[in-house]
C-alpha cells in the first residue's frame, strides 16, 4: 500500500505588481527582446530577398522570365538559362523524396511499433548518427563506392529490364542525375526517420489502447489511428527532408555530372541550381555570369519558399480536417 | 458467494440506510445459475518482477453487471486488462493460471486475439476518443471489422449513440471531431464507440470518474439496460454506484480478492473484516 502523500509545497502569495497579464518591468523586457528576436527573423529573409534580387538585376533586366524557360547557359557567349537547373533540382529532388519516404516511414513504423525493445534505442542512434554525417563525405563515398556499384550492376540492371522506358535507355556514365537522386535519397532518409519516429513515439499509448481494444491488428492499428494521428508531423519531417534535397549541394555536384542539359535518361548527367552557383561563382568573370548565377540564387530562395509554403498549407488542411 | 446472510445483517455506515439494491434484487431472481461468462482460475500477473494480482479464483455471471472495488493500487486495473490482455502491449509482463472467457482460457496459445478483442468491449480509465469525427469514432469497430453491411453502419451509429445517452447532445455535429466535446461527452462517446463494436462482455475502468453527477447518473442507467444483452465487469470507487449498478461485488485488496458475493451481502453484511473497513471508510 502506498503511503499517503504530503504536498510540501509551499503556496506563495501572489505578488502585486506582477499579474498573468505581465505588467512587472522584467516582464515587459523580456517581452520586448523576444519580440525583437522574433522580428529578425521575417526581417533576414526580407534582406536575404533583396540582396538577391538586387545582386541579380542586370540579368533579370537581360532574360526577364525567360531565364526559367531558356536551357542555354555558355557563359562565352553570355547567354543565360537556367531551365535544366531548375528541372535538374526538382526531379532530383522528386526522385529522391519519392524512395526515401515510403523507406523511412517504414524504418519509423518499425522502430515504434513492431521491432523488439532492444534494437529500438540502438537503431534510433545509428540514423540520428547518420544525419550527422558531413554531406562532402557522402559525397566521396558516392563516389568511390556508391557510383561503380551503380555503374557496374544496378543500372546495366535497370536498362536490360526496364529498357523500354525511355528514363532508362541510354549510355551509362556513372555521374548521372539518378546516382545524384540516390545519394540525396539516402542523406534525407535519416531526416525523415528520426523526426517521424518522434512524431509516432509522441502519439498516446491510449490511443493504440483504443484501437487494439475495438479488435484491430497492430497493422491495422497503425494504418487507422497511430499515422493518421501522427500525420501533420510526419508531413513535417517530409518536408524537412524536401528542403534539404533541394538546397543539397556538395554530394549532389560530386555525383550529378554537371551538364547544362535535360535529357530523358535518367542515367544522363544532370544539373542543379546549388551544384551549378558551388561550382561556377568563383570563377565567373563577367557581371553578368554572376548576376545570372545571382538570379540562380534567387530561383533556388524562391522556389523553397513556394514548396515550403504549399506543404504548410497542406498541413494546416490536414490538421482541419482530422481536427486533432 | 455463499456467505451467510442473515436478517441480522448490519448496514454499514457508507450505505444510507434507505439504499435500494435493484441490482442485487433481479441477480437473484434471473441470474441465480446462469453459466458464468468469466472464469478465473489461480490466476497471478507480474510487471516485470512485480507480482500484482495473486491467485485470483472466482467466477463473473453471464448478462450480469459485478463490481470490482478496492483501494487505489490494489491491481483492478491490471486485472480488468488482463481479460482483453490489454496488458500484452506493456513489456516484461508475465500472467499464470487460467482466464476464461466464453469457454475459451485468454491465455491459451492459438488464441485469436483480435476475435476475443472484438468479442470483450473495454472503457478506459480516461477517454480517449480517435482525433476523428464523432460519427468515425463509433464507425470504426463495425468498419473495421466488417460486423455489418456499410449500409447498416449509419443506424448502428445513431442507435449507439442513443444508447450512451449522448445522441441528442451531437446529432447536429455528428461530422465535426470528437476532440471538441467535453470530457463527460467523450468519455459516452468511448462508450458508444464500444457498444459500436457489437461486444459480449463490456470492461469499464470507472467509466464515470470524469462525468458530473447527471452524466453519472445516465452512464448507471445506460449500465442498467446493458446488462440485460451484455455481461459487465465494471471497476469504480465509487461504492454507492457499485451498490446501484451491480448485482454482484468483488472487493480486492493488495492483489488479493478478499471476498465476492451478491452485492447486498458485500454492503449489508461483509463477511471479512478488510472489506467492512473499507466500505465503511475505515481503510487504512
Ligand atoms: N505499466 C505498469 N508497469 C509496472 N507496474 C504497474 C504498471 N501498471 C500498474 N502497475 C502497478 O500495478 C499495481 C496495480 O495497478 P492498477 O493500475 O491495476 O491499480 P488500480 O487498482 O487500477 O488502481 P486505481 O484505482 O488507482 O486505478 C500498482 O502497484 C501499480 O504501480
Ligand atoms: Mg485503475
Amino acid at each position: 500500500m502506498t503511503a499517503p502523500t504530503k504536498s510540501s509545497a509551499v503556496h506563495q502569495a501572489p505578488d502585486p505588481t506582477s499579474g498573468l497579464l505581465g505588467t512587472s518591468r522584467a516582464d515587459q523586457f523580456f517581452k520586448g527582446l523576444l519580440t525583437l528576436a522574433a522580428l529578425l527573423i521575417p526581417l533576414l529573409l526580407l534582406a536575404l530577398f533583396y540582396e538577391l534580387a538586387h545582386g541579380s538585376a542586370p540579368a533579370i533586366a537581360e532574360f526577364g522570365l525567360k531565364f526559367l524557360t531558356d536551357d542555354v547557359w555558355d557563359p562565352v557567349a553570355e547567354i543565360y538559362g537556367a531551365w535544366p537547373l531548375l528541372f535538374g533540382t526538382l526531379l532530383t529532388s522528386f526522385i529522391a523524396l519519392v524512395l526515401a519516404v515510403p523507406l523511412s516511414l517504414g524504418v519509423a513504423i518499425y522502430l515504434t511499433e513492431f521491432a523488439p525493445e532492444f534494437i529500438r534505442k540502438p537503431v534510433a542512434m545509428l540514423i540520428e548518427l547518420l544525419a550527422a554525417i558531413p554531406s562532402v563525405v557522402y559525397g566521396l563515398w558516392g563516389i568511390f563506392v556508391l557510383i561503380p556499384i551503380l555503374r557496374s550492376t544496378v543500372f546495366p540492371f535497370f536498362r536490360d529490364t526496364l529498357g523500354f522506358l525511355p528514363f532508362f535507355d541510354g549510355p551509362i556514365y556513372g555521374p548521372s542525375v539518378l546516382s545524384a537522386s540516390l545519394i540525396l535519397t539516402i542523406m534525407i532518409m535519416p531526416f525523415i526517420m528520426s523526426v517521424s519516429r518522434s512524431v509516432l513515439l509522441a502519439v498516446p499509448n491510449s490511443q493504440r489502447e483504443a484501437s487494439l481494444a475495438l479488435g484491430a491488428t497492430r497493422w491495422e492499428a497503425v494504418r487507422t489511428v497511430i499515422v493518421p494521428y501522427a500525420r501533420s508531423g510526419i508531413i513535417g519531417a517530409i518536408i524537412l527532408g524536401l528542403g534539404r534535397a533541394l538546397g543539397e549541394t556538395m554530394a549532389v555536384t560530386m555525383l550529378i555530372g554537371n551538364r547544362h542539359e535535360i535529357s530523358a535518361s535518367l542515367f544522363a548527367p544532370g544539373y542543379t541550381m546549388a551544384a551549378v552557383i558551388a561550382n561556377e561563382f568563383s570563377e565567373a568573370g563577367t557581371t553578368l555570369h554572376i548576376a545570372s548565377l545571382t538570379y540562380v540564387a534567387l530561383l533556388l530562395f524562391v522556389v523553397t519558399v513556394i514548396v515550403n509554403a504549399g506543404a504548410r498549407l497542406l498541413i494546416w488542411r490536414v490538421g482541419r480536417k482530422s481536427g486533432g | 458467494m455463499t456467505a451467510p446472510h442473515g436478517p441480522d445483517a448490519r448496514i454499514t455506515s457508507a450505505i444510507p440506510p434507505r439504499t435500494v439494491f435493484p441490482a442485487a434484487e433481479d441477480f437473484r431472481s434471473t441470474h441465480g445459475d446462469e453459466a458464468p461468462c468469466i472464469t478465473v482460475r489461480n490466476f497471478s500477473f507480474w510487471y516485470g518482477t512485480h507480482q500484482v494480482l495473486h491467485d485470483l479464483t472466482f467466477s463473473v455471471p453471464q448478462r450480469a453487471v459485478t463490481a470490482v472495488i478496492g483501494p487505489s493500487g490494489c491491481g483492478k486495473s491490471t486485472f480488468l486488462r488482463s481479460i482483453n490482455r490489454m496488458n500484452d502491449l506493456i513489456p516484461e509482463t508475465r500472467a499464470t493460471g487460467e482466464l476464461i472467457v466464453e469457454g475459451r482460457n485468454v491465455y491459451e496459445r492459438g488464441l485469436d486475439l483480435v476475435a476475443h478483442r472484438q468479442r470483450v468491449g473495454m472503457v478506459f480509465q480516461r477517454p480517449n476518443v480517435f482525433p476523428k469525427s464523432i460519427y468515425q469514432n463509433v464507425a470504426y469497430g463495425p468498419t473495421l471489422n466488417a460486423l455489418i453491411p456499410k449500409a447498416d453502419v449509419p443506424d448502428l451509429v445513431e442507435d449507439c449513440l442513443r444508447r450512451a445517452a449522448l445522441w441528442d447532445e451531437v446529432k447536429d455535429r455528428l461530422h465535426s471531431p470528437a476532440t471538441g466535446l467535453s470530457g463527460g461527452q467523450q468519455q459516452r462517446l468511448c462508450i458508444a464507440r464500444a457498444l459500436g463494436n457489437q461486444p459480449s462482455t463490456l470492461l469499464m475502468d470507472e467509466p464515470c470518474s470524469a462525468l458530473d453527477p447527471g452524466a453519472t447518473a445516465k452512464v448507471e442507467e445506460l449500465i442498467l439496460e446493458l446488462k440485460r444483452d451484455y455481461t459487465i465487469v465494471i471497476v469504480t470507487h465509487n461504492m454507492q454506484q457499485a451498490a446501484r449498478v451491480s448485482s454482484l461485488t468483488g472487493f480486492f485488496e493488495s492483489g488479493v480478492l478478499v471476498e465476492m458475493g451478491p452485492t447486498r451481502q458485500i454492503f449489508t453484511a461483509p463477511t471479512h473484516e478488510r472489506t467492512e473497513a473499507y466500505i465503511t471508510g475505515r481503510f487504512g
